[in-house]
């Protein structure tokens, strides 16, 4: 059984222990990468934020720990945010956003345990999130705007997470290529978080998959990031903007390409857009 | 007309339990696909990558990184033809209102697209694709009320949710990083499709991501081998093939 031989395949003796700092975790890479990481920020996300960098998580090594370590610390994020979400009360209660949301927050509960299980003593401990990311977003109804409003910006932050999470696991699959099993469980994950995106999406009356690198209406620029390379058309030499179904059906319009696949982040791009939510 | 599946599995080799696909060229003549045991004279885990191609008679989807693209091809094959009837339709526009018009014609596309990704790459990547390239399918779907909203829809549910689970289960098998994250661009799309058909069958529920597919103790979504696999999609393909070196 997956779940089984995922655990087994770290120690034991460190089962559910979540020992272990983020710093001593990230240790080696710590200071490399909070240097990579303000270089390689897009100046509109380092304008974005006014909260300062001393926090910041580095790049994960890219090995099947890593891989998962960088995963548990997108979940703790998720996780955190949709808890609070459910609590602040801006979620409309009785109906299907509230059922959405609680769904959702359960697999992200769930996919922590799992993680923090699975890594056991490489389990890297929880950042502080500041989800308002420095007085730029409400989405907790904190600052009086309303839950009408907060809800909006809660939605805003909750397609990003989640299309932000689709790409991170995709961008960690090589790294777990030697690990079949950590893989396996990671894809898991992945097609879960993708489709939580899809939902979250269509609430936002948006399509559930990805257009170009198009955020969608009433996404701010800021979370530009979260889709840029998401337009790509090439997949290893094939155009997937020019295909045609001849005489079979209807025309395949050029947008279904890029649609029709979804684009990994790196890990620095990953981290740098956990680092905006993290104090 | 129904196909017949028969589904046996017999334990090999003390622990390792492992399945293959046959194909009865006789009784089972064009009704789909027999599972069965095979013996371990006639494993293959000394040997192969196999490629794809012609076995007793049969084309055999093979082995190795070709084997699993060529495993994706044949259901993305089947994806694609179901949409293409789907969108076909004469009351198309009659059956489904405009957002889910919308959602099926993206489909219908997104599904094309695959299949034509796969088709191409794999035409590159084996060495002979005369023989090697898994033809075009054939397909029956008379099972499924193409006058039915409910039969179509739930009939989109079970494909997107079975690719879903046969992209995380074929995983483990691909070897090169490149496949691997071919693979992982197309499954997050088809989960992104299962949750849409699923939210259009049940708006006001958690059944985008459902109890019933995602696990409510550990949050993760299913993973299937092929011999789990092509049970399922083979009731809709009427073309013989086997997968006697995929697990």
């Amino acid at each position: 059984m997956n779940l089984l031989k995922f655990i087994e395949s770290f120690t034991d003796e460190n089962f559910m222990k979540n020992t272990g700092s983020r710093r001593d975790s990230f240790g080696q890479f710590g200071q490399l990468g909070k240097n990579l990481a303000l270089a390689s920020i897009p100046l509109g996300l380092a304008a974005f934020t006014n909260k300062a960098f001393a926090s910041d998580i580095g790049p994960t090594p890219s090995t099947p720990i890593g891989a998962l370590q960088l995963a548990l610390t997108l979940e703790y994020l998720e996780d955190e945010f949709y808890r609070l979400g459910l609590e602040s009360g801006v979620i409309p209660t009785g109906g299907r956003d509230e059922k959405v949301f609680m769904q959702i927050a359960q697999h992200e509960a769930d996919h922590v345990e799992f993680l923090i299980a699975g890594l056991g003593a490489n389990a890297v401990a929880k950042p502080t999130f500041d989800f308002t990311v420095g007085g730029a977003f409400d989405p907790f109804n904190a600052t009086g705007i309303g839950n009408a409003a907060a809800y909006q910006q809660f939605l805003i932050l909750a397609q990003a997470f989640e299309d932000t999470g689709v790409r991170a696991y995709k961008g960690q699959a090589a790294n777990l290529i030697s690990t079949p099993d950590l893989l396996t469980a990671a894809l898991q994950i992945h097609s879960v978080e993708a489709r939580h995106a899809s939902e979250v999406r269509r609430l936002r009356g948006l399509k559930g998959w990805i257009t170009g690198n198009q955020r969608g209406t009433g996404m701010p620029s800021a979370t530009q990031a979260v889709y840029d390379g998401e337009e790509n058309v090439m997949q290893a030499g094939f155009n997937t903007s020019t295909v045609s179904n001849g005489s079979l059906g209807p025309a395949i319009p050029g947008t279904a390409g890029s649609e029709s696949y979804d684009e990994p982040l790196t890990t620095q791009q990953s981290v740098n857009i956990a680092n905006l939510f993290i104090v | 007309m129904k196909n017949a599946v028969t589904v046996k599995e017999q334990l090999t080799s003390g622990t390792n339990r492992r399945s293959f696909l046959k194909i009865s060229g006789l009784t089972m003549a064009a009704t789909g696909l027999l599972l069965t045991g095979c013996s371990n004279d006639d494993d293959s885990e000394n040997n192969g990558p196999y490629a794809p191609g012609i076995r007793n008679g049969v084309f055999d989807l093979g082995s190795g990184d070709l084997g699993v693209l060529t495993y994706a091809y044949a259901l993305e094959q089947l994806e694609a033809d179901f949409y293409t009837r789907v969108v076909n339709l004469n009351n198309f526009g009659a059956l489904f209102n405009s957002e889910e018009q919308q959602v099926l014609s993206d489909l219908y596309a997104h599904e094309v697209i695959h299949r034509e990704f796969f088709k191409t790459a794999l035409t590159g990547a084996l060495s002979n694709p005369s023989t090697q390239l898994l033809p075009t399918l054939e397909f029956d779907f008379s099972t499924v009320n193409f006058g039915s909203r409910d039969s179509i829809l739930g009939t989109a549910k079970a494909l997107e949710d079975t690719g879903v689970a046969a992209y995380n289960g074929a995983g483990k098998l691909i070897t090169s990083a490149d496949y691997l994250l071919l693979a992982g661009k197309i499954v997050s799309v088809e989960a992104r499709h299962a949750s849409a058909i699923r939210s259009l069958i049940n708006p006001n529920s958690d059944d985008f991501a459902g109890d019933d597919i995602v696990s409510a103790s550990n949050g993760l979504d299913a993973a299937k081998n092929p011999s789990q696999i092509l049970p399922v999609a083979g009731s809709f393909i009427t073309t013989e093939f086997s997968a006697v070196y995929l697990p």
